[in-house]
């Protein structure tokens, strides 16, 4: 399979599903789209669409659920739920809620979006996992705007105490939240010293380069002595240019001719092809 | 007064026993009985009463620090890898201060998470207002998905640790930090769900009749005044509503029909409270006249147990008033 190929029909749905709902978040989505690609297309993660709460599963917690429009493509690309299902997001008695909600969808695993709370509930996963001896591993999806919240930081105290080595958290370092650029809301930096300062080992990638984001995710199964977070340094918006690097497309989604410029854009891949196919 | 109290209870020697005492003893015979039993506490290992359990069973607890937002969040991943986990802090800050995370991580994904919230009440004492639970009633009873209890003594708290675990979803309990009288037996029953009728009214539906719906160690109480009001010829009907969600409905109807009059009586805000929750039954169903007795919209402050409890009207004697004042306003048909 070619990943970014993959990547890219999770972009268009991103946008088509945005435009249908008529709200929602698109610069995230759009930024992790490459990252929700390789876990579950790479060939890292341990799932079976089929039998999507087989125990021995790995475990996917996304944190900062206002990104559920990658989640939700990605898992209908990989079987979990039927593909026509996409465009009900948002809508009344659709499983696809605007954050998610544990169990609403087969390979939803948590309630995600006020900020700060994924990471704890992945750490709860990881301590049953070495409690009852399993192998199976939990992956923390993050954002960077929200460690300003202190949970965030308890969880990654307690996550470096408890050397909980079956644990890989990947933070969405896109640099953007809802107010304007993270370093002039709340800086963050240095964000490699403060989680290796609180006992995590730090895997920084590029995290729109396949190649770079699989072997991240499979250095951290070999890292034995504690937890492993990789900071993915992304785009927010990435693969549309009226939105990369944008604040403002954090939390709004596209208009008509916006989604129609968007999916051409991505069609194209930016003009590099002619010929468009829908 | 039925059978299954204490005997001893209005004697000047009645045992005199913390409720969490029966929270702690509950845990460690919950861990010998299921591998999937996990306790965690901040930082509170010997005030809530769990060290016994972390002695016992090392490697099914979990000491999180001072950071009671990410202890509720992992007991969510716990319970979301099968495990019933038991969050065990002061209630001011667990439910108090990690709400959002029991709200969003735990009782919106229906979770199977047990919080025990210990040093309720104004009888918290020289501790102060800022460790004086008098909101997580009505802050836990709003959730959906979530069960409420309110045990009135060690026995009973025993009994509610091991129901909590029997029951599935989000579970919060509550105790107190002081000694308070052992109310029951271990025969007593109890069942999340239903109230229990502990003093009957000698006289129904006449005048001088009224029923004291009350919860928690107050429960005590309001069983001294309803004795001492039986001598002055008012009839009280005393139920231990121990259950605030779900709330026995049928129970609360009947002592309302029977007496026409309902004083409510709790350690905890009256706004919101367990009072509340009675009131919001009531006024639906069969409208009487209520008193509540409970925090009046004020926080508490340093002091002796039965210095606040007198102070913020919560005494025998208060209980005693209310019951008389709630007659008075009985309408004659």
């Amino acid at each position: 399979m070619n990943l970014d190929l993959k990547a890219n029909e999770i972009r268009q749905d991103i946008i088509k599903m945005l435009l249908e709902a008529g709200s929602g978040h698109s610069a995230g989505p759009l930024g992790m789209a490459d990252v929700f690609t390789a876990l579950y297309f790479g060939g890292v993660l341990n799932y079976d669409s089929k039998d999507p709460w087989k125990k021995d599963r790995d475990r996917v917690i996304l944190s900062n659920g206002h990104i559920c429009p990658v989640w939700y493509a990605t898992l209908a690309h990989a079987g979990f739920f039927p593909y026509d299902l996409l465009l009900t997001l948002r809508k009344l008695g659709s499983g696809l809620q605007g954050h998610p909600h544990y169990r609403e969808l087969p390979g939803v695993e948590n309630t995600g979006g006020p900020l700060g709370q994924g990471l704890s509930q992945a750490i709860g996963q990881a301590m049953a996992a070495k409690m009852d001896g399993q192998d199976w591993r939990v992956y923390a999806m993050m954002s960077d705007g929200e460690l300003d919240e202190g949970q965030t930081w308890e969880a990654i105290m307690f996550a470096g105490k408890n050397n909980l080595h079956n644990l890989t958290a990947i933070v969405d370092r896109n640099n953007i939240q809802i107010d304007g650029f993270t370093e002039d809301v709340m800086p963050l930096e240095n964000l490699v010293d403060k989680w290796t300062a609180f006992n995590w080992s730090v895997i920084e990638i590029n995290g729109h380069n396949m190649a770079e984001i699989i072997a991240a995710i499979e250095k951290a199964k070999t890292v034995f002595e504690n937890p492993t977070v990789i900071i993915a340094h992304t785009i927010p918006g990435k693969g549309v240019d009226f939105m990369q690097w944008k604040p403002e497309w954090h939390g709004k989604p596209p208009k008509a001719d916006e989604a129609k410029n968007a999916l051409h854009q991505l069609r194209t891949l930016g003009g590099k092809i002619q010929s468009e196919h829908q | 007064m039925t059978k299954s109290l204490n005997p001893k209870l209005f004697d000047k020697d009645v045992e005199m026993v913390p409720t969490r005492d029966g929270y702690g003893e509950g845990l460690v015979e919950l861990g010998a009985g299921s591998q999937e039993i996990v306790v965690l506490t901040g930082d509170l290992k010997e005030s809530t009463r769990v060290e016994e359990f972390a002695k016992k069973f090392p490697e099914r607890f979990i000491e999180c620090g001072v950071a009671e937002q990410n202890m509720m969040g992992i007991a969510a991943g716990l319970a979301a890898a099968g495990k019933i986990p038991f969050v065990s802090s002061y209630a001011v800050f667990s439910p108090g201060r990690n709400w959002d995370q029991l709200r969003v991580s735990v009782a919106y994904s229906g979770l199977n998470v047990k919080i025990a919230g210990a040093h309720t009440g104004v009888s918290v004492g020289p501790d102060g207002a800022t460790h004086q639970a008098l909101e997580d009633i009505a802050i836990t009873r709003v959730l959906p998905n979530m069960t409420v209890v309110v045990p009135c003594d060690y026995w009973e708290t025993k009994k509610a640790t091991l129901a909590a675990a029997e029951t599935n979803g989000p579970v919060y309990f509550r105790f107190t930090r002081e000694k308070t009288p052992v109310i029951t037996i271990p025969e007593t029953p109890f069942k999340i769900g239903r109230a229990e009728v502990l003093w009957e009214a000698n006289a129904q539906g006449e005048t001088l009749c009224a029923a004291i719906v009350a919860c928690g160690p107050l429960v005590y109480q309001a069983l001294v005044a309803a004795r001492e009001l039986e001598k002055e010829e008012i009839g009280v009907t005393v139920v231990n509503n121990h259950s605030i969600k779900p709330m026995d409905v049928a129970t609360i109807m009947r002592v309302a029909r029977d007496c026409r009059a309902v004083v409510t009586v709790e350690e905890h805000q009256v706004m919101g409270g367990m009072g509340s929750a009675v009131a919001e039954i009531l006024v639906k169903n069969y409208p009487v006249p209520m008193e509540m007795i409970g925090m009046q919209d004020t926080f508490g402050e340093s002091g002796q147990p039965e210095e606040l409890l007198e102070k913020y009207g919560m005494s025998v004697v208060k209980i005693k008033e209310a019951v008389k004042k709630v007659i008075s306003r009985k309408r004659v048909i």
